[in-house]
């Protein structure tokens, strides 16, 4: 029997032409990457743990874009992810665990193994369906992290100990930042690599024609579930960053309101698009930040913002930069 | 010469909900052969492809490819065992290339010799070829249906299920898929047609089934429903 995984790429798949525009990344990550170095001088300290917490959501969008943009499984459940893997570490600090690396794979573990039980349920409805189950899936776990007073409860739960990062908790005060840049890198390279993989076409074929993939011989539960579990599992991770960035967990995280804004950053970003994710986290929160310093009333321009994006960009903002890209 | 059935249905039943469409089918067919399912709309010729292809599951009875029970099984399943379909409306991707749609399920799943490459691919369908950087959505629709036709060759099917090929075609593209069609008959390729040009399909197809109302009404060659105008009229509004 063939699988999705012998099958050969389609020629041209992950080929992408060279041109300076490719530098961009690059030159994003430097400049990221000395931000806590030049910030101080400019007086900017405090945007060094607001960058920080840009990283951590863009992991979490990247990871939604995956499943909403390329496999258009539209989940209104992806904060309850986040959220398990926040309580993961929250479980392990509890347990006595101190090491960072350990609270943050087991994280990643435990919120994939609730994304495969989650997903194996809900990816046998569709539309508007997998929605609510997927929103109701993400309340229980909400209720869930009410209900548990040893982590907290509806007040939530302060890490007083931050976790350690073994040998690099030396070697600079902002090390953390630069950890949280570099596993951001690493998602997005990876989500964008997977995204032209053989598994990344089938995923939008899916997407696009779920009974013709069948037709072809496409396992489509199976490969949804794989996408599912991913895009969970590396949400895990996200939440586990967030975390250790608060020191505090509480069950906010994961409410049902959380999952929209998320969906609605990646809507602005552009669904299916592989800045779409990042994209539409830097727009939304820095608006936010920026908004907050002038009205209360931050949530009104925002919303005129929506208005605008659904008028000028529909597709979301990463449309208006992007060269044709025919395999997205 | 002799063929062994490639595809069995006993008994067929099958529908939607509790409005049964399929009364007890029973038909074979015959490696290397071309079948024609034939009759009026709504007589129930989609629902059996449909149930063929695991797109519907049957009520009762047994449907056997190959000599395995496929009846209870999922349609990415039943299509690796070898079957593929032409859809009705082409469903091509608007974002692969001609190129990309058939490299992207290219596979000889079940060991064919002389396996569907892209050169024979291109042969067959020389304006594939020419249109090979198009995307699927920049095609007209005689180009469509070849590259529906084309990709569907592409897994190397031991069946192949075509519904509703020529319809909304020009004469002109309508006369390229019968010549395809005439081509891969002359290979070998087992088929299973469903289309209402029917004085087409007596020159092609080596044999016919009528259903009318969820039966099977008559079954024959091309030789005896050519001869048999009544039947047209009859079963075919013709």
């Amino acid at each position: 029997m063939s699988s999705v995984a012998t099958l050969p790429l389609p020629a041209g798949a992950g080929a992408r032409p060279r041109s300076a525009a490719s530098l961009l990344p690059w030159v994003v990550l430097a400049v990221l990457a000395a931000f806590p170095l030049i910030a101080p001088a400019f007086g900017l300290e405090y945007y060094i743990g607001f960058v920080r917490r840009l990283l951590i959501v863009m992991i979490a969008a990247t990871s939604l874009n995956f499943i909403l943009g390329y496999g258009g499984m539209v989940a209104l459940g992806h904060a309850g992810f986040v959220g398990v893997g926040a309580y993961t570490v929250v479980a392990m600090v509890e347990a006595g665990v101190g090491s960072a690396w350990a609270a943050w794979g087991m994280a990643i573990v435990i919120s994939a193994v609730f994304a495969a039980a989650i997903g194996a349920v809900s990816l046998r409805a569709r539309g508007v369906y997998f929605l609510m189950i997927t929103l109701a899936f993400a309340q229980m776990l909400y209720y869930l992290a009410v209900s548990l007073r040893t982590y907290g409860g509806d007040d939530g739960y302060g890490i007083y100990t931050p976790l350690s990062l073994g040998g690099l908790d030396g070697l600079h005060a902002d090390i953390f930042y630069w950890v949280v840049l570099a596993l951001a890198a690493l998602v997005f390279a990876f989500s964008s690599r997977v995204a032209v993989s053989r598994f990344g076409h089938a995923l939008m074929g899916i997407r696009d024609n779920e009974t013709r993939m069948a037709a072809m011989g496409y396992p489509v539960y199976r490969i949804k579930l794989v996408a599912f579990t991913g895009a969970g599992a590396v949400a895990g991770l996200a939440g586990a960053l967030l975390a250790s960035h608060n020191n505090f967990v509480s069950p906010s995280l994961m409410h049902w309101t959380e999952s929209a804004t998320l969906l609605v950053m990646v809507a602005i970003g552009g669904m299916g698009k592989r800045w779409g994710g990042p994209l539409g986290v830097a727009i939304w929160l820095t608006l936010a930040e920026v908004l907050k310093l002038y009205t209360e009333y931050w949530h009104w321009p925002i919303g005129l913002m929506l208005i605008l994006v659904v008028f000028f960009a529909p597709k979301g903002v990463a449309t208006l930069f992007e060269r044709k890209e025919k395999t997205q | 010469m002799k063929h062994e059935a490639l595809l069995s249905c006993r008994g067929l039943e099958a529908g939607y909900g509790a409005s049964q469409v399929l009364f007890g089918l029973d038909f074979d067919i015959h490696a290397g052969e071309v079948l024609t399912l034939l009759g009026r709309n709504g007589m129930g010729k989609s629902t059996t492809i449909k149930t063929l292809i695991g797109g519907l599951r049957a009520k009762k009875g047994e449907i056997r490819f190959g000599g395995k029970p496929i009846h209870g099984a999922r349609a990415d399943a039943i299509a690796r065992l070898g079957v593929a379909i032409v859809p009705e409306g082409r469903q091509c991707f608007p974002n692969l290339t001609v190129r990309e749609h058939l490299l992207a399920f290219a596979d000889n799943r079940n060991g064919l010799r002389d396996a569907w490459t892209l050169d024979r691919l291109y042969g067959l369908f020389p304006r594939l070829k020419e249109r090979a950087g198009n995307m699927g959505n920049q095609l007209s629709g005689g180009e469509q249906q070849m590259l529906a036709i084309a990709r569907a060759l592409s897994t190397n099917p031991r069946l192949l299920i075509l519904d509703e090929a020529t319809e909304g075609l020009a004469p002109v593209i309508r006369d390229e898929i019968w010549r395809c069609l005439d081509q891969l008959k002359a290979v070998g390729q087992t088929t299973l047609v469903v289309d209402k040009y029917v004085e087409k399909l007596v020159l092609l197809a080596d044999r016919h089934i009528i259903l009318e109302r969820g039966r099977i009404a008559w079954t024959g060659s091309s030789v005896e429903l050519d001869s048999d105008r009544g039947l047209w009229t009859r079963y075919l509004g013709v």
